[in-house]
């Protein structure tokens, strides 16, 4: 345990340094930035709750990533996904505003999870039916969501008001407050979303580990053929762990609006679709690392905005950061689990601090074969 | 050509895992003109000492003499280098290239900037097949050749790289009868050159090719010496460290009822072409039937098709009078159906699954191990924990990943899984292939509890003595028919090679 956390540490130190270079090179402060990102977000309870907003829809769409990933399908389609729930939950939501906030609010969460659902089962049943590779159809599906998205809100769904006022932003109508998830520390834009992204990870852990269909799902995703021989119906399970992978990220998006903006806007998303799947993959597949890998994520992610205003490092450069710490955390992974690389980086560097020249290599003579 | 080696050996050579002790300061010493066998159990520490012959591992204690003189591997290109020629049990050929492709890989000497010598590499593969006697066409494409001519060519790759010493981790399993003895005679010739070390767990072949024989068992050197100075049964004794007593099939075959009855069965294979053409079989309750063949025959399809893994074409599979041709897994396994695959850690297990995870693989959605939708894991640790007793599987904990165990232990998870079913049915293909001698002697004698208790087995196999001692009849498949059915106890060796040949009898 000590061996793996003085590798991951030592990974993570030489990401340090690679990224400090790439500040030095823009002139900013290296000391600065990593202070300003990692300590900043906390310094006040505004920040520190934004880190748990954006914590919420990582962790449901890690949450369903790791569904599907474990089940065999490689969902890339988490944000198509989300921006289907978002359409469907604010449809719901604008067209029952009469409905009191108890009836309202799960429907609208629902609509949003369903929607998501029925976009993620559409890559599942072409893999299952037609061997369609779900990567491939994934990626198309997020395509044809994001073009879909956009002429709906800057069409049909566009709120009047945009059009009266002639300004155009493409957003929806803002929904009826019964839909409105609640602010769980006053003054801050915190939701009880979150809660519910806790509990849904509690819920996915009893999933995967302690129910028949869990158990079914993760063999056939681990093997299967060893499934197929044990009677698992392997095609079967594709299309629930896509069902299940598009009902999160579904309502990932749904929980966002209903959250935190209330209106369907443009990039409303953030990308938290693809962030979700390194979050998935960072947090080991399990909701007890995705749960604090999406807390992490969620300190860079805000901290890359205090950067940008306080130390003036642009957002950018700090995912160049972002993104170095997280290969070299995710190497050091890898050579943790792999002996061999293990056994050639002890052996180079028993070479490089053993004393005096190194030992000949037998190997070294002359190439005394009959080769010309 | 470099200077041969007379002598190699190695000595003391101690290698520790964390927590394990692999190699107990082992000494073995190999000369030019005889072949030395290397046999032990699976975990007794062989593969780790020819990793460090091979230079993948570096010894923590001990040193490798060639020729008297000391030589250090770092990488398995010193050691080839220096003339140590490993042959793998899986071959290491690409199967779209020629043999002269296959050879000109390895030798960096013949690239050239953006083309290959392969003229060179042509002549490489004539010279060394002319002069160790190992007929290989340069030309022919790696995927057309048999198994035998492919370990053949293996084994003049490694010469054509310069391999001074051999070094064969089983050569032999994947080979049938004939192709064996072939490859037998072949290395008892090479030999006379070149220094030979042999692994293997079959102490037939070790007996009937080694000069001397060094055995371990946990790591350390139990016994060293000539071969022909022990028995059959003394190496066993050794190799176990307890006595052996081949199981036999002693037993008058009952003539129970029919229980599983294959007719006129067609069955394609992935390739297209009917695999399986028209078998017919029966097996009786309390009975052993060995289906023997050369693999490739029908087997692979005739074995998917009984669990429902392969659409069948025509005919039918009937279990105590019910079809099953054409049924889902599910069904079949439902009807009493067990079946021990062929490919054991894709098929057989989830490797990444704990071995009481894979104990229930099969049963998981009934009781007692789950409760409407929800696992009941008390009931399925102690399940595993009395599996683990009854069929002694070896692992740490019944938490570890199946796929962690040795071939024997992953083969006994599934026995132990299959057989607590109480099948009225059991295939088993392939059940002991590279499975070490206490482990085949134990699923050996479960196969034979199994018919006592009144169950069909039908046991698929190339090992010609596991057939012969364990069943009550033999059919022989060839190109996806039955040839012929020869009772267990008038079957001899040549007959069944003939036969496997396509020889009718």
């Amino acid at each position: 345990m000590l061996w793996v956390v003085s590798v991951v540490a030592l990974a993570g130190l030489a990401a340090a340094a690679l990224s400090s270079l790439v500040l030095l090179a823009i002139g900013a402060s290296p000391w600065a930035t990593f202070v300003t990102i990692f300590t900043g977000p906390l310094r006040d309870s505004f920040t520190a709750s934004e880190i748990g907003v954006r914590a919420v829809p990582l962790v449901l769409v890690a949450l369903g990533t790791a569904v599907a990933f474990r089940s065999g399908v490689l969902n890339i389609g988490a944000e198509g996904q989300m921006l289907l729930g978002i359409l469907a939950c604010t449809a719901v939501a604008l067209n029952a505003p009469g409905l009191p906030w108890p009836v309202l609010l799960p429907l609208t969460l629902l609509a949003g999870a369903l929607a998501g659902a029925a976009w993620g089962a559409i890559a599942g049943w072409l893999r299952a039916r037609l061997e369609v590779n779900e990567i491939l159809s994934t990626v198309m599906l997020n395509y044809i969501a994001a073009q879909l998205y956009t002429f709906l809100l800057r069409g049909p769904m566009i709120d009047p008001d945009e059009l009266m006022t002639g300004s155009g932003t493409p957003q929806s109508m803002r929904l009826p407050r019964g839909a409105w998830l609640s602010r769980l520390v006053p003054g801050t834009r915190l939701h009880t979303g979150l809660l519910l992204a806790l509990s849904l990870a509690f819920l996915v852990w009893v999933l995967l580990w302690r129910t028949t269909l869990g158990y079914r799902l993760r063999a056939a995703g681990a093997e299967p053929r060893a499934a197929r021989y044990a009677g698992i119906r392997v095609e079967r399970s594709l299309v629930i762990a896509m069902l299940v992978a598009g009902a999160m990220a579904g309502l990932a998006g749904a929980v966002e609006v209903v959250g935190v903006h209330h209106r369907a806007i443009e990039a409303i998303s953030g990308g938290y679709g693809f962030a979700g799947i390194v979050v998935a993959l960072f947090g080991g597949l399990h909701p007890a690392g995705i749960v604090p890998a999406a807390a992490f994520f969620g300190l860079m992610l805000v901290g890359a905005d205090m950067t940008q205003r306080s130390a003036g490092v642009p957002a950018n450069m700090v995912l160049v950061l972002e993104g170095l710490i997280i290969l070299a955390i995710v190497s050091a992974g890898m050579f943790v689990r792999n002996p061999y690389a293990q056994e050639r980086t002890a052996r180079l560097v028993r070479r490089l601090f053993s004393k005096g020249p190194p030992a000949p290599v037998a190997a070294a003579g002359p190439a005394a074969e009959g080769d010309p | 050509m470099a200077e041969p080696i007379r002598e190699l050996a190695l000595c003391g050579i101690t290698k520790r895992f964390p927590g394990v002790l692999a190699c107990d300061r082992v000494s073995l010493l190999v000369r030019r003109g005889e072949v030395h066998a290397l046999v032990g159990e699976n975990g007794a520490g062989k593969s780790t000492l020819m990793n460090v012959l091979a230079g993948l591992y570096q010894p923590d204690e001990g040193r490798i003499l060639v020729n008297g003189a000391p030589v250090h591997f770092r990488t398995p290109a010193d050691a080839c280098a220096r003339g140590v020629g490993m042959v793998h049990q899986h071959f290491m050929l690409v199967p779209s290239m020629t043999v002269a492709e296959n050879v000109a890989l390895g030798l960096s000497s013949l690239h050239r900037r953006l083309r290959l010598d392969l003229e060179k590499a042509r002549r490489r593969v004539a010279e060394v097949s002319d002069r160790y006697h190992l007929p290989a066409e340069p030309d022919a494409p790696v995927w057309q050749l048999s198994v035998g001519e492919q370990q053949r060519v293996e084994l003049v790759k490694t010469l054509c790289l310069g391999a001074r010493l051999l070094v064969l981790d089983e050569p032999t399993s994947a080979l049938t009868p004939q192709e064996t003895d072939d490859l037998l005679e072949r290395l008892k010739r090479l030999a006379a050159e070149l220094p030979v070390v042999f692994i293997s767990h079959k102490l037939a072949e070790v007996k009937a090719l080694s000069h001397r024989v060094t055995i371990l068992r946990r790591g350390a050197v139990v016994f060293s010496g000539d071969t022909a100075g022990k028995s059959t049964a003394e190496l066993a004794a050794l190799l176990t460290g307890h006595e052996v007593r081949p199981v036999r099939n002693e037993a008058a075959s009952g003539d129970g009822a029919v229980v599983l009855a294959v007719r006129e069965l067609k069955i394609r294979a992935d390739r297209g072409h009917l695999a399986v053409d028209g078998l017919s079989l029966e097996v009786r309750a309390g009975e052993i039937v060995g289906l023997a063949g050369v693999s490739g025959n029908g087997q692979r399809e005739l074995s998917d098709a009984l669990a429902g893994l392969r659409p069948v074409e025509g005919g039918s599979i009937r279990l105590d009078g019910e079809e099953l041709a054409g049924e889902p897994p599910r069904r079949i396994i439902e009807r009493g159906m067990g079946y021990v695959p062929e490919d054991r850690h894709q098929e057989g297990i989830v490797p990444s699954f704990s071995v009481k995870e894979n104990l229930v693989l099969k049963d998981v959605a009934a009781p007692p191990f789950s409760a409407g939708p929800f696992l009941r894991l008390r009931a399925i640790e102690e399940h595993a924990a009395a599996l683990r007793d009854r069929f002694d599987i070896r692992c740490a904990s019944t938490a570890v990943a199946a796929g962690a165990l040795s071939g024997g232990n992953i083969q006994k998870v599934i026995l132990a899984r299959e057989l607590s079913r109480r099948p009225r049915a059991l295939l088993a293909a392939y059940p002991t292939r590279g499975v070490d001698l206490g482990a085949t002697e134990f699923i050996h004698g479960q196969l034979l509890a199994l018919r006592a208790s009144g169950a069909a087995v039908l046991l698929v196999s190339e090992e010609l003595e596991e057939l012969m001692a364990l069943s009550d009849r033999i059919a022989v498949v060839y190109r996806g028919r039955i040839l012929d059915v020869v009772p267990g106890r008038e079957a001899t060796r040549e007959r069944l090679g003939r036969l496997m040949a396509g020889v009718e009898a």
